[in-house]
């Protein structure tokens, strides 16, 4: 029987926190070592699992995977995430590669100084309504489905609603001229699998505060 | 017969360039339509072309495809440039984004403030020399292939040829210490294909000098 598969970061959301989402939505059970370390970093450094010296970092099916859209490409090939061909995957990869940009700018955003974080949580929230969100309420208006691409469940969905609740956590009602992404956001949730992530105690990740940014920054040394 | 796949972009490298080298070293005929002035990028998100209101755009089998990967990741699967299997896909993609990151750093350093550009060249010298080479080079050393990925050619390898290329237009000597890398990238670039892509009068884009930069900056305001 195959090994769960292993992920290895720091105890917060970052670059990691999609790769979770997804393994979560396909219903696979995953473990976590959190590095809380500059020593545990090294040591992952110097065991030769990093490929390009940088987390994330995922054991899965042999493999010591990193560079996230690579891990998130897998994932959905292997849980049957991503569309039924060529011309669906390219759709998803669009919309995913798209949402990725956002959902970056929301990492890097906490990193920023105290002063600057306001104004760019502000950019990031403007940004949202004014280039992705349209796009997507739209998608969804232009065939009327539940799902993004081919009337079925894929890593779009998953990424999408991953990025409409980080965009809220910054400004509740970010969604109010979008009513299909609401609806989307409830189907969505209430998918068994995102379901339980959704729940308390599940492995999802807290919004970055100022330990988390400290543990990053001694660890990276930035 | 399928039309000619049309490139949207700049007359210039950035973000299309590794789009060009791919279907050049395909073998795939394209035609290109370069933005000029500012009029010319809001027309096309007018016309509803642009998803993200953004560029490259290549129009492709009855599509408009935008996002540099997406659009990679096609061509190099229409084009059997993508591993003949799910995890050899995993490796070429690891190797391509690693290749990308360095990449996005390099392919800004052109259009920064003169006081940055020491400070951006530090990085990508310091970066290619002690983090992305090394890594390449131990994949070629372990395996002893011609390739990256499974013994045979894929966008894995195209990527880092043309990254070889663009590091050592800023940095000579750089491949001082990765032979496996400089032979890949003889071998690469002997490809007839390739060949043809390095010569004087393709399409591929020249190093963006500050004359470059300017005259960019005079048309876009």
């Amino acid at each position: 029987m195959a090994a769960k598969p292993k992920l290895w970061y720091f105890c917060g959301r970052g670059r990691m926190e999609s790769i979770r989402w997804l393994l979560a939505a396909a219903g696979v059970e995953f473990e976590e070592e959190f590095i809380e370390t500059r020593e545990h970093y090294e040591k992952l450094k110097k065991d030769g699992c990093l490929l390009f010296g940088q987390v994330p970092l995922v054991e899965i099916d042999g493999m010591m995977l990193t560079q996230t859209r690579a891990i998130l490409s897998y994932l959905a090939a292997k849980y049957n995430l991503y569309g039924k061909d060529l011309k669906e995957r390219v759709r998803i990869d669009m919309y995913t590669d798209g949402i990725l940009d956002l959902m970056l700018m929301i990492a890097l955003a906490a990193f920023q100084p105290p002063g600057e974080k306001e104004e760019k949580d502000a950019a990031i929230v403007k940004k949202a309504q004014a280039r992705y969100f349209p796009v997507f309420e739209k998608i969804l208006k232009d065939h009327g489905e539940d799902f993004l691409v081919g009337n079925k469940f894929s890593w779009a969905d998953v990424q999408l609603l991953e990025a409409i609740l980080m965009v809220e956590e910054l400004d509740a009602p970010v969604l109010s001229d979008f009513p299909l992404l609401k609806a989307f956001k409830t189907r969505i949730s209430n998918i068994p699998t995102i379901k339980k992530f959704l729940q308390p105690g599940s492995q999802r990740k807290p919004p970055p505060d100022s330990r988390y940014v400290e543990v990053v920054r001694t660890v990276l040394q930035f | 017969m399928a039309r000619t796949p049309i490139l949207h972009y700049f007359d210039g490298r950035g973000r299309m360039e590794s789009i060009r080298w791919l279907l050049a070293a395909a073998g795939v005929e394209f035609e290109e339509k370069f933005l000029k002035t500012r009029e010319d990028l809001e027309k096309l998100r007018k016309d509803g072309s642009l998803m993200f209101q953004q560029v490259p755009m290549v129009e492709i089998d009855g599509m408009k495809l935008v996002q540099t990967r997406a659009i990679l990741n096609y061509i190099a699967t229409k084009y059997n440039l993508y591993g003949k299997d799910v995890k050899e896909r995993a490796l070429i993609d690891m190797y391509s984004e690693g290749v990308a990151d360095l990449n996005e750093i390099i392919l800004h350093y052109p259009f920064l403030p003169p006081g940055d550009k020491d400070g951006s060249l530090t990085q990508i010298k310091e970066k290619s020399r002690n983090r992305y080479f090394p890594a390449f080079e131990k994949v070629l050393k372990s395996h002893g292939q011609d390739y990256l990925v499974g013994n045979r050619l894929s966008k894995a390898d195209i990527h880092l040829t043309e990254l070889l290329y663009h590091t050592e237009e800023l940095d000579p000597s750089v491949l001082a210490n990765f032979p496996l890398l400089k032979a890949l990238k003889t071998r690469i670039s002997n490809l007839p294909t390739v060949k043809k892509f390095l010569q004087p009068g393709s399409q591929r884009k020249p190093f963006e000098d500050e004359k470059f930069v300017e005259e960019l900056k005079k048309s876009f305001g």
